[in-house]
C-alpha cells in the first residue's frame, strides 16, 4: 500500500515538474531570410542572437527560445509564416517585420490569437492612427517621422525646391507624406515607382534633370539603395543636385560603396533615430560586441532588433515569466522601462516610441571604414502625427 | 513641351527596349521553334550578370568579363537543354511551366550559395562612366548609349544569321513547321540545342550589359521575364522581327508612361486622384497595350507565316 502511494505520488511529480520549473518561453521572430533582402534579415537575426547570448538565453529564470521565420519579402508568405509561428510553433509573442506591407498583411493573425506583436522595423501609419491595436507595439519608429526630420533639415539648409522619388507601397507613401509634412519649399516633382520590381530609374532621373530642383529626396531600402545611388551618379547628377535620403544608406550598403570606391556618398546627410556612435552605455555595449563578433558595424535594423529583446525581457520579468498574463505584459511594455540603444525614450499612447531624431552623416571612422555618425538633434521627443487619431480599445 | 526631356526619355525607352529585345529574342525562338515555355529564361540573364561580374571584379576589365562570360552562358544554356529540358518537349505546356519554375528556384538558390547574398556590383567601365554631350545641349549617359549601340548591333547580327545563313533558314523553317523540318532529315535535336544556347547567350548578354547599372542579384530574372513574355506574345511567337518591334514599343511605352502620364492625368483629373492613379496606371500600360494588340491581332504583330 505504502509503495503504491509512493509510486503514485512520484508519477504525479513526474508529470507536474515540466509544467512549473522548466516552462520554456517561445519568441517568434519574423524577418526576411531569403532573397537578397535577407542581408537585412541576417543583420536582425545576428543582433537578436547577440542579445540572447548576452542575457544567457534566460529571462526571469525561464529558458527562452527564439524561433526565426522567413517572410520571403512577400506579404502572403509573411502571413503564412506568422500563422505557422502561432499555430504550429505555438510562440508566446511575435516580433519582427521589416516591410510595412508584410506587417499589414500579418498583424491580424497575431491580434486574433490574442498575442502581443512587436514590430522591430515597419511602422505603417495604418497601425499608428485609427487602426492602432492594444496588442500591437512598435519598437522602431513610425514611417513618417524620419522623413519629417529630413524635411526640417532641408528647411534649415534653405532648400526651396525638392524632387521626391520613392517606391509605391505603404512605407514609401508614408515617407513621402512625412517629408511633405515638414518641408516648407516647393515640391518640384514626385515619382512613385513600382515596388520592388523597378530598379532602373532612367526615366525618373531624366525628369529630375529637367525639373532641376535644389535637392532630391529618396527612400530606397535594401538593395535598391545602392542601385539608385549608382545610377544617380551615372546620370551626371551627383555633385550637381544634392541627394538626401532616408533608410537608403546604412551599415549594410556602405561597405559595398566603399568597395566600389564611390566617394560621392561620403558627407551625405540623412536623418535617423540612431547611429552606431550614439553615445550611451547600452549602445556602446551593443556596437562593440557586434563588431567584435561579426567584424562589421550593425545596421539600424539590428539596433532595433537588439532593443526588441531587452524590451520584451523587461516585460516578461514584470509578469514573472507568465506569458498567459497578456494584460500584465502589455502594461509593462507600455512602461518600456529597459536599457535602449537610443538612450532614454518613452512609449507613446498609440504604442509607438516618442524619441529623438538626429541628422547623421556618412563619414570614415578611425580605421577608415565608412559608417554613419550622429550630428544634431533635429526633432526632440518627437511623437508621430497619427497618435492623436488612436483610440485604443481595451 | 520640353524637347530635351522628350528626347532623353525616347533614348531611355530605346535603351530599355533594346535590352528587352535581347531577352525576348531567345524566348521567342524557344517558344516558337521548340514550342517550349521557358520561364527559366530569366535565370540565364541572371547567370550572365553573375559570370560577368565575377570575371570583371577579378580582372578589373568589364570587356574581358563579357568576352569570357558569353561563351560560358552559352555552355550553361546548352547544358540545361541537354540535361533537363530535352525530355520535356513532348509534354504539355503546363509541365514546361512547372519544370522551368523549379529551375528558377534552383538557380536563385544556387547563386545565393555561390555569391554574396546581396549580389555583386561592378563599377562602370572608366571610358563609359559619366555623360556625353549630344545635340541640343542634351547630356546623355555614355553607358546607356553603348547599350543601345550594342543591342542594335546584335539585332543586326541576329537578322543576318536568321535571314541569310543556312542555320537561320532551318531556324525559320522550324518556327513555321517543326514536324516538316524533322521529316526532311534535319537533325532537330542539334538545332534545338543550338537555338537554346543562342537564346541563353543573348539573355546572358542582356544581363551583362545591365550589370553596372543594376548589379547582379538573385531573382533579377523574374523582374524582367514577364515583360519579355509580353514582348514575345505581342510580337508574334517565333518572330525575331516581331520581338524587335514589340520590345522597342514596350520600352517606349513603359518609359514615356513613367515620364509623362502624371502630367497628362493632371490635365483631366484632380491632383489627388492623378497622384494616386499615375503610378498605378503607368505600371499597367504595357499590359493594356498587350491586351489591345491581342484583341485586334491575336496572333501578334508579326507572326511567322504558317
Amino acid at each position: 500500500m505504502l509503495i503504491r502511494i509512493l509510486g503514485a505520488s512520484m508519477l504525479v511529480a513526474l508529470v507536474a515538474t515540466p509544467a512549473t520549473a522548466a516552462h520554456k518561453i517561445k519568441i517568434g521572430f519574423i524577418t526576411t531570410l531569403t532573397t537578397p533582402a535577407a542581408v537585412i534579415g541576417n543583420d536582425m537575426r545576428d543582433s537578436v542572437e547577440l542579445a540572447m547570448q548576452q542575457i544567457g538565453g534566460k529571462i526571469a529564470g525561464h529558458d527562452v527560445e527564439v524561433v526565426f521565420a522567413d517572410d520571403e519579402f512577400n506579404p502572403q508568405k509573411g502571413k503564412q509564416a506568422t500563422e505557422r509561428l502561432i499555430k504550429q510553433d505555438k510562440v508566446d509573442i511575435v516580433i519582427g517585420y521589416i516591410w510595412s506591407h508584410v506587417l499589414l498583411a500579418s498583424a491580424n493573425t497575431v491580434m486574433d490569437a490574442g498575442k502581443i506583436l512587436i514590430s522591430a522595423n515597419a511602422g505603417p501609419s495604418q497601425l499608428a492612427g485609427k487602426g492602432c491595436q492594444k496588442n500591437f507595439f512598435n519598437i522602431s519608429w513610425q514611417n513618417d517621422q524620419t522623413p519629417m526630420a529630413l524635411g526640417e533639415v532641408l528647411n534649415q539648409r534653405g532648400i526651396k525646391s525638392l524632387y521626391v522619388i520613392a517606391p509605391n507601397y505603404a512605407a514609401g507613401k508614408n515617407m513621402v507624406a512625412g517629408v511633405e509634412r515638414t518641408f516648407k519649399g516647393r515640391i518640384a516633382g514626385k515619382d512613385m515607382t513600382k515596388w520592388p520590381a523597378q530598379i532602373d530609374w532612367a526615366a525618373e532621373l531624366s525628369k529630375v534633370k529637367s525639373a532641376n530642383p535644389e535637392a532630391v529626396f529618396v527612400f530606397y531600402p535594401g538593395k535598391h539603395g545602392p542601385a539608385f545611388i549608382t545610377q544617380y551618379k551615372q546620370a551626371g547628377l551627383e555633385g550637381k543636385i544634392p541627394l538626401y535620403s532616408v533608410y537608403t544608406l546604412d551599415s549594410l550598403s556602405l561597405p559595398r560603396f566603399q568597395q566600389a570606391n564611390m566617394t560621392g556618398v561620403l558627407g551625405t546627410t540623412m536623418t535617423q533615430f540612431w547611429a552606431p556612435d550614439l553615445d550611451n552605455a547600452q549602445n556602446r555595449g551593443f556596437v562593440s560586441a557586434f563588431k567584435q563578433k561579426h567584424g562589421k558595424y550593425p545596421s539600424f535594423y539590428g539596433a532595433q532588433s537588439y532593443d526588441s529583446i531587452f524590451f520584451v525581457k523587461a516585460a516578461i520579468e514584470a509578469v514573472n515569466g507568465d506569458m498567459s498574463n497578456v494584460d500584465g505584459l502589455r502594461a509593462a511594455l507600455e512602461k518600456a522601462d529597459f536599457p535602449s540603444v537610443r538612450g532614454k525614450f518613452r512609449m507613446g499612447p498609440n504604442h509607438f516610441p516618442i524619441q529623438n531624431f538626429y541628422s547623421r552623416e556618412v563619414v570614415k571612422d578611425a580605421d577608415g571604414v565608412w559608417t554613419t555618425s550622429v550630428r544634431d538633434v533635429v526633432l526632440r521627443d518627437h511623437q508621430d502625427p497619427y497618435a492623436s487619431q488612436c483610440k485604443m480599445k481595451m | 513641351m520640353d524637347w530635351v526631356l522628350l528626347i532623353e526619355q525616347l533614348l531611355n525607352g530605346f535603351q530599355f527596349g533594346v535590352l528587352l529585345f535581347l531577352i525576348a529574342a531567345g524566348l521567342t525562338l524557344t517558344f516558337g521553334i521548340m514550342d517550349f515555355v521557358n520561364l527559366a529564361h530569366g535565370s540565364l540573364y541572371m547567370i550572365g550578370a553573375f559570370f560577368c561580374a565575377t570575371v570583371t571584379l577579378w580582372s578589373e576589365s568589364f570587356l574581358l568579363g563579357v568576352v569570357l562570360a558569353l561563351p560560358a552562358v552559352l555552355l550553361v544554356g546548352m547544358l540545361i537543354e541537354a540535361t533537363a529540358l530535352r525530355t520535356l518537349y513532348a509534354r504539355h505546356h503546363l509541365d514546361h511551366v512547372l519544370a522551368t519554375f523549379g529551375l528558377i528556384l534552383f538557380f536563385n538558390e544556387l547563386v545565393q550559395v555561390i555569391w554574396p547574398l546581396d549580389g555583386l556590383r561592378v563599377p562602370f567601365p572608366a571610358r563609359l562612366d559619366g555623360t556625353v554631350p549630344l545635340f541640343l545641349g542634351i547630356e546623355y549617359s555614355a553607358y546607356r548609349l553603348m547599350i543601345i549601340g550594342a543591342g542594335l548591333l546584335v539585332a543586326a547580327g541576329l537578322w543576318f544569321v536568321v535571314a541569310r545563313t543556312r542555320m537561320g533558314m532551318l531556324v525559320r523553317a522550324g518556327a513555321s513547321n517543326r514536324v516538316m523540318v524533322g521529316a526532311l532529315g534535319v537533325n532537330i535535336k542539334l538545332l534545338f540545342t543550338f537555338v537554346f544556347g543562342l537564346g541563353a547567350a543573348l539573355a546572358g548578354l542582356a544581363g551583362m550589359l545591365i550589370l553596372p547599372i543594376l548589379g547582379a542579384n538573385s531573382g533579377m530574372g523574374e523582374q524582367i521575364i514577364i515583360l519579355a513574355f509580353v514582348v514575345v506574345v505581342v510580337g508574334g511567337i517565333g518572330s525575331i522581327r516581331g520581338a524587335f518591334v514589340a520590345a522597342l514599343i514596350a520600352g517606349l511605352i513603359d518609359t514615356l508612361g513613367r515620364s509623362f502620364l502624371d502630367v497628362l492625368l493632371l490635365a483631366v483629373l484632380p491632383a489627388n486622384a492623378a497622384e494616386a492613379a499615375g503610378p498605378a496606371l503607368s505600371s499597367m500600360l504595357i499590359y493594356i497595350f498587350m491586351a489591345v494588340v491581342l484583341f485586334f491581332r491575336p496572333q501578334g504583330l508579326f507572326p511567322p507565316s504558317r
